[in-house]
């Protein structure tokens, strides 16, 4: 960037970041730095709305729309670690308020603006991640709102791959879906234990050391599970092994 | 139909039963991988879907004169059109011309619209012997089951219970239990059914429009041994499956097959133009058609249109983790999987059924495997919404939802609960995890929780940009 104005950036940490894993946050945070963009961190926002929103209740998923808009609407970009909740930015809000005609150009340009972590690194900034070594074993879970709605498959593989000493393996239905699902996980959690035992087999058949994906719901539901089995599997968020932070404590891991 | 029983006990006794699973995943796993085998062998496939999709759309927006067209074309051909608002109507029409012909014995060919509209506890409460002609129709019917899959209904049964139905309910029973004998055995005690029955009765995969013929595909021939000996053929079909020419039926048996089983062909596609005129070697001597309405008219003029659709390949189950997991029987409607989820609660009310749209992670795989583009998760979606607005969600979702939402939308309130809420959280955990968490059951029974961290990302954001300044 040669004298060009950098990009600002509204980093939209996601609610289950910032209760259960600021790491997630920081580590964005560094990406989006060094990839070049000025970041900032609106107080105004707390959750998508996606809860509301995947429960049916469109009223207050409407409101929560309208509350990030306002929040980010300035910005050149709204950039989020997370597929889903991204993909609910993308198109749940310029469907929820595809009527109000005072919002709904709105919702098209913040959508317009909106991309996921990795595919804002790779897709818009050109970014790659240099200088980081991580002598380990991993595997990568595509979770599917951002795979699906978004078609996040190959950026976060792409920017792996500059990660020296990091050995990826693949990881059989890494497009089936874990079981998270948000309230599902919760509503029909027999149902949803079945689904993420399979998942946890699979991820425990590769040998891997760690396991990767760019959604934290998923890899929640997923850590917790390899955990209950006993699985030494390390789970890290992309995002932290691409800023370098996998030598820190993994999901589950106590800080010291 | 009856009221269903809870969805969630079916579900965990589907989850508890361990030959259920082999089983699923068996016939489940074969689809998926014979179906992704056949698309990639299929350059031109998401131009066919295109065009499938939008063939079906355009009879959508204009199914009053297809309609009209086909019942002027299968009359002239000699065919006689019924009609049938609903599932009774469509239960008596056929009963009626069952009676008339004073049929002791009928065959049928595998038809899921049979099933939605409750025929074989018809037939059998007229007191006419039924006999199901499809090999897996034929299992479930010795089981005394409803099918579990639309293309696969005995799919939720191994080889061996197969063996052990075919025992006892064969006279005589079968040689041996490998699947040739018993395919052997079927043959032979349904092939004496085929020659004696009074009536034909099938289902149809596409009502051709300007010929108004019927065309049904099979993989066993019973759906032409079932409608061409008797003197009678019935056909039941749903209004949606209009097709405007025979072209545009080959059209979409090229998606239907392909997304169903990972063929090309079936083995069988018949088009049934009609009974039999002077010359011809066989063929009934009637055939009527009852067009079934049954909630598709009502779907026309709402939300649900896109689901009209379907052609009934069963992709979407097949793709579907919870259908995996659970079965088809455990969604206790007539179609199961995630166009089940769909169509279930247009047939028997959302208020019977809200677990359905329900159960889903929306995680999109079904969409991406429709033939047809149905966007299966906004449907579902749409249906929450329907459930969510007339109150049918539980209180204790809607209390959880409403206090998330009322704190979400405030900001200063949302930090201050945050920074309160998480040091309570950490309390129960251990090291990293949570074991066991109030109020939090449905997580913690199968899996730990990572312990919130001490102070949330935006605490730690902006004490560090104070430190900055």
């Amino acid at each position: 960037m040669t004298g060009e104005p950098k990009p600002t950036v509204g980093l939209f940490v996601t609610c289950l970041v910032d209760a259960i894993r600021p790491q997630i946050g920081f580590a964005t945070l560094q990406l989006l730095e060094e990839a070049g963009c000025v970041v900032e961190v609106p107080q105004a926002q707390t959750c998508c709305g996606q809860p509301a929103l995947n429960s049916g209740d469109d009223r207050d998923a409407a409101h929560l729309a309208r509350q990030t808009i306002a929040a980010f609407e300035g910005y050149d970009y709204v950039v989020l670690p997370s597929g889903s909740c991204a993909a609910t930015m993308v198109h749940g809000y310029p469907d929820l308020l595809a009527g109000d005609p005072d919002w709904a150009a709105r919702a098209r340009a913040m959508a317009a603006k909106t991309h996921e972590i990795t595919s804002f690194l790779a897709d818009v900034m050109g970014y790659a991640p240099a200088g980081r070594r991580l002598n380990a074993s991993a595997t990568y879970h595509d979770s599917c709102s951002g795979l699906r709605e978004l078609g996040i498959a190959a950026q976060p593989r792409a920017l792996l791959s500059h990660v020296e000493g990091l050995e990826m393996r693949g990881l059989p239905g890494n497009d089936v879906c874990c079981g998270f699902g948000g309230t599902f996980c919760v509503k029909y959690s027999d149902i949803s234990n079945a689904i993420v035992t399979e998942k946890a087999e699979a991820i425990e058949e590769t040998g891997a050391e760690i396991l990767l994906a760019g959604d934290l719901g998923c890899l929640m539901n997923m850590a917790g599970k390899l955990n209950r089995r006993g699985a030494k599997t390390r789970c890290f968020h992309t995002v932290e092994v691409l800023a370098g932070q996998a030598d820190g404590p993994a999901i589950g891991e106590e800080a010291l | 139909m009856s009221a269903l029983p809870d969805f969630k006990n079916r579900a965990r006794a589907a989850l508890a039963d361990p030959v259920l699973k082999v089983a699923i995943d068996r016939t489940t796993g074969n689809a998926e991988r014979k179906r992704a085998a056949a698309v990639a062998a299929f350059p031109e496939f998401e131009a066919a879907r295109a065009r499938g999709k939008a063939i079906k759309d355009h009879v959508t927006a204009h199914i009053d004169h297809y309609l009209e067209q086909f019942e002027r074309n299968a009359t002239a051909r000699g065919a006689q059109v019924h009609w049938a608002a609903d599932d009774a109507e469509a239960r008596a029409i056929v009963t009626r011309i069952c009676l008339a012909a004073d049929a002791k014995l009928v065959t049928r060919a595998k038809s899921m619209l049979g099933e939605e509209i409750g025929l074989p506890h018809a037939l059998a409460d007229a007191g006419i012997e039924r006999v199901e002609t499809d090999l897996a129709e034929h299992i479930i019917q010795l089981a005394g089951e409803a099918p579990s899959h639309i293309i696969w209904p005995a799919m939720h049964r191994t080889r061996e219970q197969v063996a052990e139905l075919f025992k006892a309910g064969h006279q005589p029973p079968p040689a041996a239990e490998d699947p040739a004998t018993m395919v052997q055995s079927a043959r032979r005690v349904l092939r004496q059914k085929f020659l004696s029955a009074d009536i034909g009765i099938s289902g149809a995969n596409f009502l051709v429009a300007d010929t108004g013929a019927t065309c049904t595909v099979t993989n066993e021939g019973n759906a032409e041994l079932t409608t061409t000996p008797p003197r009678i053929h019935i056909v039941t079909a749903g209004i949606e499956k209009l097709v405007p020419s025979t072209a545009h039926a080959f059209a979409l048996l090229r998606l239907l097959v392909r997304s169903a089983t990972g063929g090309e062909m079936t083995q069988y596609t018949t088009f049934h133009a009609g009974p039999r005129r002077p010359g011809d070697a066989d063929g009934p001597e009637e055939m009527h058609i009852v067009l079934v309405d049954n909630g598709r008219s009502r779907m026309l003029a709402n939300e649900f249109r896109e689901m009209l659709r379907c052609i009934r390949c069963g992709a979407c189950m097949n793709h579907c983790v919870v259908y995996r997991q659970i079965g088809g029987h455990a969604y206790g409607g007539t179609y199961p999987g995630p166009m089940g989820s769909v169509l279930t609660p247009v047939l028997d009310g959302l208020a019977a059924s809200r677990d359905l749209p329900n159960a889903c992670t929306m995680n999109g795989r079904c969409a991406e495997v429709c033939p047809v583009g149905i966007p299966l998760p906004t449907l579902l979606r749409a249906w929450r919404r329907r459930s969510w607005r007339e109150g049918l969600e539980p209180g204790s979702l809607r209390a959880g939802i409403g206090i998330w939402a009322q704190l979400a939308r405030r900001p200063r309130l949302y930090r201050l609960a945050t920074r309160i809420g998480l040091p309570l959280m950490r309390l129960f955990g251990k090291g990293g995890w949570i074991a066991r968490l109030p109020l939090a059951g449905g997580w913690t029974a199968h899996r730990d929780l990572p312990r919130p961290a001490a102070r949330s990302f935006m605490d730690q954001y902006r004490a560090r940009q104070k430190g900055r300044k």
